[in-house]
């Protein structure tokens, strides 16, 4: 075992590391934009909407990333949208988080008692008002813990984009590795660098949820 | 280049044997060890309790991807000598199984009220006792859904074992794919093959969650 002739590819990792949490943003924020409009529409009373988003959701959540990456990849091309290997699993990432989103915004909001809300309007709140303090108060602290546990997983997803040749972390790795041939060094490190990646998110989630919902708190 | 044949259509489905043997040897490994993950992590011992909790996270905070990788270059290195690939890639599945199932069944454990432990040893139960016929039988019950709702998971994880060169479902689209200049319909074939291997489990989980509802 040797990790000197790692030593001098520290900047590669960190623009890999860069990288990987652009595409963990970006498909965590179109993920959740997906996520609301999709929990909005399973809400809502147009049925073909709500099969459709049934349907997608399945599809997305029935089937493995890697697929889903190859896919919008190798055959949007066929329809004339070529998109470029970050782009491509950007798109692919934030569908695939997406499908997960959806089920868990649902279920936070489903988690707040309808009688609550009745209450609300009883009292003569607004559409609104209703929304904004009986509703989503405890929607959003129902949702976190999955959220959050959703983005660590979508972190560590972003790992897939490496097959189409995304310039993340474990593409990366395999760059580093075919100029050092040192392979178990190369992924040991990449391990460690993902898993204080991970840790350090947790962590920062724990803090932001103990913070603003002193979280858990006992009913 | 060659137009898709009924042959390429075949070869596909018998790379299942593939995906269907990494599943059942990540279960076959990863279950037991599972077991003592969770009953680790529900120990009187801070020390056990702590090391079960650090080996999880560790391993549930690295990517799949990752775990395969290490443990293929790793094994060689680790052992002394060469092992099959086969061994590596079990190696790393089985723990991928069993951080995830493991917390699974101690969410599982911890989820049955202390009292039911008490109510056990008025009875004059042992501590196996109790643990096997009013605990285990309670948690049984609750972590069946996520637990039908994990093989889901690690049967898209295979998808990865591709990579290191196996043979399944994914790489066979791959060579599929390369063959005929079909991506499209390769992709689409591979992907409704997973989505009608995972689809009955995903709903299968669904009705276990509504029917062992643990409000009841």
């Amino acid at each position: 075992m040797n990790f000197l002739p790692l030593w001098r590819y520290q900047n590669q990792l960190i623009d890999g590391a860069i990288v990987t949490l652009e595409l963990t943003v970006i498909a965590a924020l179109a993920g959740l934009l997906i996520g609301v409009a999709g929990a909005v529409a399973l809400n809502g009373r147009i049925t073909p909407l709500r099969w459709l988003v049934r349907g997608y959701i399945e599809l997305f959540r029935n089937t493995p990333s890697l697929i889903q990456i190859f896919i919008v990849f190798f055959v949007l091309p066929n329809f004339g949208l070529k998109l470029p290997a970050f782009e491509a699993a950007a798109v692919a990432l934030s569908l695939y988080f997406g499908a997960y989103s959806v089920e868990i915004i649902r279920a936070g909001l489903d988690s707040v008692p309808k009688n609550q809300i009745e209450a609300g309007q009883c009292l003569g709140l607004s559409g609104w008002q209703v929304f904004r303090h009986i509703l989503l108060p405890p929607a959003l602290r129902n949702a976190y813990p999955a959220v959050t546990s959703q983005f660590v997983l979508l972190l560590l997803g972003t790992s897939l984009a490496s097959q189409v040749a995304a310039d993340e972390l474990f593409h990366v790795a395999g760059f580093i590795e075919s100029r050092t041939y040192r392979s178990f060094e190369v992924y040991a490190v990449i391990c460690v660098v993902y898993f204080t990646m991970a840790m350090s998110f947790k962590a920062l989630f724990a803090i932001i949820g103990l913070a603003a919902f002193r979280w858990p708190r006992r009913r | 280049m060659r137009s898709f044949t009924l042959i390429d259509f075949v070869s596909l489905f018998a790379a299942l044997r593939w995906t269907v043997a990494l599943v059942v040897l990540a279960l076959a490994f990863g279950a037991p060890l599972a077991l003592a993950f969770a009953t680790g992590r529900i120990s009187r011992f801070a020390g056990l309790r702590w090391t079960m909790a650090a080996c999880i996270q560790i391993v549930q905070s690295v990517p799949l991807l990752g775990l395969l990788f290490f443990f293929y270059f790793g094994m060689p290195m680790f052992l002394g000598i060469q092992v099959p690939a086969l061994v590596a890639v079990t190696v790393a599945y089985t723990l991928y199984t069993a951080a995830f199932l493991g917390e699974i069944w101690r969410g599982g454990l911890e989820a049955v009220k202390q009292a039911q432990w008490e109510a056990g040893s008025c009875l004059g139960l042992s501590a196996w006792q109790q643990f096997r016929h009013i605990i285990a039988a309670q948690a049984l019950r609750l972590s069946l859904p996520p637990t039908v709702g994990f093989l889901v998971q690690l049967i898209k994880g295979t998808s990865l074992a591709s990579i290191l060169g196996f043979v399944e479902l994914a790489r066979a689209g791959q060579v599929v794919s390369a063959a005929t200049f079909q991506p499209l319909l390769t992709y689409a074939l591979v992907a409704a093959i997973y989505f009608a291997l995972c689809l009955p489990l995903t709903l299968w989980s669904r009705s276990l969650e509504a029917r062992l509802d643990g409000s009841r």
